[in-house]
């Protein structure tokens, strides 16, 4: 697939002298979900704003469908919906007036039937005409998001969309990206709640003090630096770890009923086998077997753990 | 898309006038009621013992400067404020990323506020008749000067919203320069009635031609020539348009 957005080379130093970004080249394709993970402070919203033309790079360069983000800045930032991490509103404007104003400020024709369905989308359409001010936080972020829609983008970027956000909404805000993406709506959202990334994205990148640590896609990530966990239920109950078990690190769990083991898909001996023959050779009988794989928070947490020690 | 973005200059313009409208009661109320004030204290309670300036009314002669007084600190409020809000309340990330260039933009910011001053120094200009009798000499050049100077006290305005950091700051401009140097440029009175050397030093006060140049369209002189005066918002113009493209071409205080 071609690439929408694309990212070489692009660092940022802040007049402070603060590195925000050392050199970080990235590929997004057309029609994808894509998920930044990284701790707060990584360089997740300096990217993006560099992307949307809210910050200017230090070095490197952007194209955004095809358009450089400084000489072509009216084709990239016309490609582009953002919905910034925070709350930022005019207080006193009702729903659908600013809704309209950005649908206008992007130089797009006025179209009361899209707006229309982007309200009601949004369940904002009963509160068309309510002052912004009157609204609830939850109810001013999907004015937001409706606001970034308005000009029919191809690309939308949500900097972390859920932060804050109730379950109804994060529910609701699923749904649409659900949909936006079935319309072709190429997805960049940015989260350190590993969950959404891991419900959602097609592809992962992981950011860390201003590098791109890794990009792959989410299934291949979780099982390339995924763990497994096993769980052997067993026939007896067991009070304590014998130590004959000592070398897999075992725990007990549910009361004595089952053993857990921790194990890397990748390692060249998972030690699954061995754990068994030894359960065999000390006569503790099993009934059940379970491997769990384990999720995107601890393949990330264990990368950003490698950084450090690193 | 490529080109210009007509409909975004469109979209900030009417932005900003329902902005005015809806203050829109104080907006015009304040004016009018300044200016019966200013009959009153400067017309009435002056005028009465100092009957002529130049052989003009003084009733009449105060109402040039009174316009201009009140487009002055009307322009550059409008338009310093029109670029500080969304500056303050964060709404200016729309703005930064939208595909609207730095002429569209200030287009549209300085259109607005030139709007709603020039709307303000109208409503000055009827009131007044309601005092005085006015005969605008050259009634096109006074139209086309107020259009000139609501535009580059807007631009100034703009500039100040832009360089603000604190609402103390967009205020500091405005009332501890801009008005002390119009009361001592000759709004109330002409400044041939100093006495020397602060007639000389009055001249180093670029509000002086401003006031003069307006009040020669209203009775075809002024304590200057017209053609200073035009020199002045000409150089004005051209310094704050300077100013302003190298605060866009450099993001001072917008982008990081």
């Amino acid at each position: 697939m071609a690439s929408i957005i694309s990212v070489s080379g692009l660092t940022k130093s802040y007049a402070s002298g603060f590195q925000a970004l050392k050199g970080v080249d990235l590929e997004i394709e057309e029609g994808e979900i894509f998920a930044l993970l990284g701790p707060n402070g990584a360089g997740k919203t300096t990217m993006i704003s560099i992307i949307c033309g809210n910050v200017r790079p230090t070095g490197g360069s952007v194209t955004v469908a095809g358009h450089d983000i400084i000489s072509g800045y009216r084709g990239s930032r016309s490609a582009i919906g953002l919905v910034p991490q925070e709350l930022h509103t005019d207080s006193f404007e009702r729903v659908i007036d600013t809704v309209r104003f950005s649908r206008g400020l992007f130089g797009k024709p006025r179209n009361d039937a899209h707006i229309e369905k982007i309200l009601r989308d949004l369940s904002l359409w009963d509160k068309r005409n309510n002052k912004i001010l009157e609204l609830s936080g939850g109810m001013k972020r999907r004015v937001m998001i409706a606001k970034a829609l308005s000009h029919e983008p191809r690309i939308l970027f949500l900097d972390e969309p859920t932060a804050g956000v109730d379950v109804e909404l994060r529910r609701d805000m699923w749904k649409l990206i659900g949909e936006l993406r079935q319309t072709g709506v190429t997805i960049i959202l940015t989260t350190h709640y590993i969950e959404e990334a891991e419900e959602m994205a097609d592809r992962v990148g992981v950011i860390n003090k201003g590098e791109l640590v890794l990009v792959e896609e989410k299934t291949a990530l979780m099982k390339k630096l995924g763990k497994k966990t096993l769980t052997v239920s067993l026939v007896d109950t067991l009070y304590a770890v014998p130590p004959e078990l000592a070398e897999w690190h075992v725990t007990l769990k549910n009361e004595g009923h089952e053993i857990e083991y921790l194990f890397d898909t990748q390692a060249e001996r998972t030690g699954v086998s061995s754990l068994l023959r030894r359960l065999g050779d000390l006569g503790i009988g099993y009934k059940d077997l379970n491997t769990e794989q384990s999720s995107l928070e601890d393949i990330f947490v264990s990368l950003v753990h490698q950084e450090k020690a690193a | 898309m490529s080109g210009f973005n007509h409909r975004a200059i469109w979209s900030i313009y009417k932005f900003e006038l329902h902005r005015f409208c809806r203050t829109l009661l104080t907006g015009l109320l304040v004016p009018v009621i300044t200016t019966s004030l200013y009959f009153v204290v400067f017309g009435g309670a002056i005028g009465s013992r100092m009957t002529q300036i130049d052989g003009i009314p003084y009733a009449a002669f105060i109402v040039p400067g009174l316009i201009m007084m009140s487009m002055f600190t009307e322009s550059i409020f409008n338009a310093s404020f029109g670029i500080y809000m969304p500056k303050f309340t964060g709404t200016i990330y729309e703005l930064l990323s939208a595909p609207v260039s730095a002429a569209e933009t200030i287009a549209a910011y300085v259109g607005a506020a030139a709007t709603k001053s020039l709307i303000v120094g109208t409503i000055i200009f009827l009131t007044a008749h309601l005092f005085v009798e006015i005969h605008v000499a050259h009634p096109l050049a006074m139209a086309a000067f107020m259009v000139l100077i609501a535009i580059s006290f807007c631009l100034f305005g703009f500039i100040l919203g832009i360089w603000a950091q604190s609402f103390e700051q967009l205020q500091v401009i405005p009332l501890l320069i801009i008005m002390p140097m119009t009361f001592l440029g000759g709004a109330f009175y002409s400044i041939h009635m100093l006495a020397q050397p602060w007639r000389t030093i009055t001249l180093f006060n670029p509000i002086v031609y401003l006031i003069s140049g307006f009040r020669w369209t209203f009775f075809g002189r002024g304590d200057v020539g017209i053609e200073f005066s035009l020199l002045f918002i000409a150089g004005m113009l051209a310094l704050c348009l300077g100013i302003i493209g190298w605060m866009f071409r450099t993001g001072y205080r917008l982008k990081k």
